[in-house]
């Protein structure tokens, strides 16, 4: 079976190619039904690889990766000293990204067919969303850094255009160039680093750099580093370049839940965690890692409090969650932090299905605050977004709370204490934004207007049924990740453990469950206490929002209006380039080098005007040209040949 | 037997005739039978070498530049007598129309 592994990418290329040039002759069911399938086979045969590797021992009798094959598809470039193969790379990391990201993708297409049932431009809608899973799937089993900046930028594409797929909405594209523009200065670090990398090593395939990232200097595996962390900032939405992912929120709402919370965001994370022996032979990058990821997962826990917007506040836990992800690769808990990638995954489309599900009852309204009551009218869609909610928020049990957990102990153990207080507190916001979002919208009085009222409907059950089993792997995901001192095994820890087995932290720390028990009953309080202020505030005491509100105002604008991080950028980056860029086009473009190709072609002008005169149209003329020419070339021979001799 | 000189002398004699002709006359007919007699002095050079050489090359060349001839006068006359039926005249200087 492991042959077969690149029918995984031939499925959805089919799919593209398919939509792409016929969709547009094809009835919308047909479409639906091309794209989903193209998925879903692919899942199959990720399904039917996975199971066949873990058929395969773990450790070659060299005491290699038995898991891992490498399958060339072609010479891609060949050109002297540099060589690049395109080549599929199949390891545990690989094949755990793939089948998360063609798992989910299958749900969501199901989920599109109906949610995106009344759109214009269906087919091409479901074309860009099977050529971002291609080259999702490009990015995660591409065999060297080429071809993983192939799919990066591919996805990135994917991104801008689904972002932007109600075009005509000016918010709409705006939010799309913006990702854009926002993800471009992070692939710009990683087109550095890659670079930087071919530099120092001589060779862009995985399994020449990572042998020998310990080989080259600190300072050098730092700049590297921080290089391709820049491009996974960008990408995963982390400080400094988080800004584009609230407003990727304008994109329909099974893209938000496909590509800017289960999978595209977490290519940054792969990245790091692919990486890592890169991280780990610099003193300081793994450093950086963890800080950012801290910083960000706080800030952006902070900024999803006060949201009212269904969907941004769901984007803010995007980008709070990914932080943690980062602090699990920064704190050297590889595992860790590619199980809360799985696990976010399910529970984060999960809540992004609910909202849009909650968009189509309510014909688009996404205000949390002009909601309420949805409980009795929407029962599934209640019952599916409350699982969303516990398991993002941590409570025991769920997938959130194990996913979590290991991050944490995994911060505590490297020894990173503040960023360890720092995300435990996080914890308590989370729950709280989370129990928010739950209680505003489904609890309480109906606050819509009387028409919306009436017209308020449970989904069909083509949305349920994805936002059901989003739900089963949101509760269920979190047991492939037991915590050590259960004793059943962490099945996700060992089964990636051959490639994190030469890092840092790999050998299984000494016996602590007292720790890890401490550990997890001060997060739990900590969800406890989110819990609880978000019951008392808006269930019990409706109405003391609004009134802490007004006793802390300034408070309440500076986050509510996201520090005002976009104002900055806008003075601080964009003003000065439009400046830059108006000198550019009338001082640069328009004066110098427009008038200097002007003046030049004047010239030619005025030296035809002046030379045409010769063209007489006089046969004999021409004649007597020709034999005053062979005359002088034949005297200038003769001239030649005597002076040689 | 003649010495080769003579021919070249009177190779080069028929090309100053032809080069003239070309140079003066102002009828296209005249100025193509001009022409020929130009590459046929030419010829006679050539062929002369190739006697004196022993050279067959020569000669070969010459037959290529008689094919090369009939085919320019084929082209050449065409156009003259296209002219002709057109401004009932051959005069070369009053085909000028191309000129600025």
């Amino acid at each position: 079976m492991l042959d077969y592994v690149w029918l995984i990418l031939l499925f959805p290329l089919a799919g593209v190619l398919i939509n792409a040039l016929l969709g547009r002759w094809l009835d919308r069911r047909v479409v639906a039904t091309i794209a989903s399938l193209a998925v879903g086979a692919s899942f199959v045969v990720a399904l039917l690889v996975f199971f066949a590797m873990l058929g395969l021992p773990a450790e070659t009798e060299a005491g290699g990766n038995g898991r891992e094959r490498i399958m060339p598809i072609f010479s891609w470039i060949v050109a002297g000293e540099f060589e690049v193969e395109a080549a599929i790379l199949l390891d545990q990391l690989s094949i755990l990204m793939a089948l998360v990201v063609t798992g989910v993708s299958t749900l969501l297409h199901i989920y599109s067919a109906a949610y995106m049932h009344g759109e214009e431009y269906y087919n091409r809608y479901f074309t860009w969303l099977n050529l971002f899973v291609l080259m999702m799937l490009i990015l995660v089993l591409g065999n060297n850094f080429l071809v993983m900046y192939v799919g990066w930028e591919g996805v990135g594409l994917c991104s801008y255009l689904l972002i932007g797929y109600w075009f005509e909405k000016k918010s709409a594209a705006d939010a799309g160039k913006k990702a854009f523009i926002v993800n471009r200065v992070g692939d710009f670090g990683f087109a550095l680093g890659i670079m930087l990398i071919f530099a120092s090593f001589g060779s862009l395939a995985f399994k020449d750099v990572f042998p020998a990232a310990s080989t080259v200097l600190p300072g050098t595996a730092t700049a590297i580093a921080l290089l391709l962390f820049l491009g996974a900032a960008g990408k995963s939405a982390q400080i400094p370049l988080y800004v584009w992912l609230p407003d990727a929120m304008e994109g329909p709402t099974p893209v938000s839940a496909l590509i800017h919370a289960a999978t595209m965001v977490t290519a940054g994370v792969y990245m790091v965690a692919r990486c890592h022996t890169i991280f780990e032979a610099s003193p300081s990058a793994l450093n950086w890692v963890i800080w950012i990821g801290v910083l960000t997962a706080f800030f952006a826990a902070t900024m999803a409090l006060v949201q009212k917007d269904f969907k941004r506040i769901l984007a803010y836990s995007t980008i709070s969650q990914l932080g943690y992800m980062f602090v699990g690769m920064g704190a050297g808990a590889y595992a860790a932090g590619m199980f809360h990638l799985t696990t976010h995954a399910f529970f984060k489309a999960l809540l992004f299905l609910c909202a849009g599900s909650v968009m189509h009852a309510l014909s688009g309204e996404l205000d949390i605050f002009k909601m309420g009551g949805l409980r009795r009218k929407m029962p599934w869609t209640f019952a599916t977004l409350l699982v969303g909610v516990l398991a993002l928020s941590g409570v025991p049990l769920l997938a959130g709370f194990f996913s979590k957990d290991e991050i944490l102990l995994g911060a505590y153990e490297s020894g990173a204490l503040i960023p360890w207080i720092l995300g435990t507190l996080t914890a308590a916001l989370t729950a709280f934004y989370a129990f928010r979002l739950l209680f505003v919208a489904f609890y309480g009085k109906p606050r819509m207007d009387k028409r919306t009222q009436r017209q308020l409907h449970e989904s069909p059950p083509v949305m349920l049924v994805p936002m059901v089993i989003l739900a089963v792997l949101a509760v269920l995901g979190g047991y492939i990740g037991l915590p050590r001192f259960v004793g059943l095994g962490n099945a996700i820890d060992e089964f990636l453990h051959p490639i994190f087995a030469g890092s840092l932290h790999a050998a299984p720390a000494a016996d602590h469950t007292a720790l890890e028990i401490t550990l997890m009953a001060v997060s739990t309080l900590a969800v406890a206490a989110g819990f609880v202020a978000a019951y008392w505030i808006y269930v019990r005491n409706w109405g003391m929002g609004e009134r802490m509100t007004r006793s802390a105002q300034w408070l309440y604008d500076i986050v509510y209006n996201k520090y005002y991080v976009d104002e900055a950028y806008t003075e601080v980056i964009v003003k000065p380039l439009r400046i830059l860029g108006d000198f550019m086009t009338e001082a640069v473009e328009e004066r110098s080098i427009d008038r200097a190709v002007n003046g030049l072609a004047r010239l030619v002008g005025l030296a035809g005007e002046g030379l045409r005169r010769l063209q007489t149209g006089l046969v004999r003329n021409y004649a007597l040209a020709m034999f005053i020419g062979i005359v002088a070339v034949m005297i200038y021979f003769v001239i030649r040949s005597i002076w040689a001799l | 037997m003649v010495p080769p000189s003579f021919y070249l002398i009177l190779s080069a004699i028929l090309f100053a005739l032809g080069a003239a002709g070309v140079l003066i006359r102002r009828n296209a007919l005249v100025m193509f039978m001009s022409v020929e007699m130009m590459l046929n002095a030419v010829n006679l050079t050539l062929i002369t070498y190739s006697r004196l050489l022993d050279n067959i090359e020569g000669q070969v060349f010459v037959l290529l530049v008689m094919a090369v001839a009939a085919a320019e006068v084929a082209v050449g006359l065409a156009i003259v007598v296209a002219y002709h039926r057109h401004k009932d005249s051959a005069d070369v200087d009053e085909m000028d129309l191309l000129k600025w």
